[in-house]
């Protein structure tokens, strides 16, 4: 038996989001709770980082704002995200995308990918 | 390890446990024993790798051979010799415990590893490759000798540690589960003793 598996499968709720890969360009719709007030902020980059599995499966998503690069990391069972959507598809040719740190401008940039056929 | 959502949408880290099902195997008494405490069996061993006198204390019982074999004082659950303890029969949501077990082997460490030492968090002031020396070890001509106890640089882990306070989060009774917040010590699949605070 595994049981650190069957934990979650009791524990915790399965989410369902748009599929999308290291190099797509997403929003994440965030639950923020201050005190006792309730708001949704948006956060949208390029996703930088899928990692891990099952429950602790989590993405990182990087943005420039204000000039200043900022990531952040959400996990996909976090309850607190109210949803995903994918803005672009990105073309990127290997699954971890730090490379994009060290670049500024219009080097930073991933190239869209054309979809041929729909995933 | 894994971790857990709250209720609040708070990530806990938390550890699974099987704590069970365990065996009555002995129970010992003041007027037997000159103190009372229950011995618990938990999981299976091989009967080839049992020795003779184990197998006939395991009889006695009328159990099969068990992998550990540990005694509780002050256990006052009123099962009899032989008798299944399951998780629930002990533990419930909220309880307070503490987890004793042998951790993780670290290896020949030095002293920052070993025993917090701070180190020369410095690449100046003439420090060249001694970043993580353990400095002075005492006085020179009075006393002569390196003081017993002298924290130095050696084995680290594996040693026995009892973790302190630690809550359930959880209880899962059918699959004789439960789920503790935080770390206990050891590696995945490790044996350890779970203590309830009364």
């Amino acid at each position: 038996m595994d049981a650190i598996k069957f934990v979650h499968e009791q524990l915790t709720a399965e989410r369902k989001f748009p599929a999308f890969r290291p190099g797509d360009n997403v929003t994440v719709n965030y639950k923020i709770i201050e005190g006792d007030k309730e708001r949704v902020q948006a956060f949208r980059g390029d996703v930088i980082q899928i990692k891990g599995q099952g429950a602790t499966k989590t993405f990182t998503v990087r943005k420039i704002s204000n000039g200043v690069g900022v990531e952040r990391i959400f996990p996909f069972s976090s309850p607190n995200i109210v949803g995903i959507e994918v803005t672009k598809r990105g073309k990127v040719r290997r699954s971890k995308l730090f490379y994009l740190r060290g670049l500024v401008g219009k080097k930073a940039r991933i190239k869209e990918r054309k979809l041929i056929k729909d995933n | 390890m894994t971790s857990i959502y709250d209720g609040a949408g708070k990530n806990v880290a938390c550890t699974v446990v099987e704590a069970g099902p365990c065996v009555v195997t002995q129970v010992k008494t003041e007027d037997t024993d000159g103190y009372s405490a229950v011995q618990l069996g938990f999981g299976e061993a091989k009967e080839k790798n049992t020795t003779q006198p184990l197998l006939g204390h395991f009889q006695k019982a009328g159990t099969t051979p068990k992998r550990k074999v540990v005694e509780f004082r002050n256990f006052s659950i009123g099962k009899a010799l032989g008798e299944e303890v399951n998780v629930a029969d002990v533990f419930t949501e909220g309880d307070t415990i503490n987890a004793i077990g042998v951790t993780k082997g670290k290896g020949f460490q030095g002293v920052v590893k070993r025993h917090g030492f701070s180190g020369v968090n410095d690449q100046t002031h003439g420090q060249h490759n001694r970043g993580r020396a353990p400095g002075s070890i005492g006085a020179s001509s009075f006393p002569s000798k390196v003081f017993k106890g002298m924290r130095m640089a050696g084995r680290d882990g594996g040693q026995q540690v009892t973790v302190k306070n630690l809550r359930v989060l959880k209880v899962f009774p059918e699959q004789n589960l439960i789920l503790v917040k935080g770390a206990i010590p050891g590696h995945k699949g490790a044996t350890i003793i779970l203590e309830k605070k009364i």
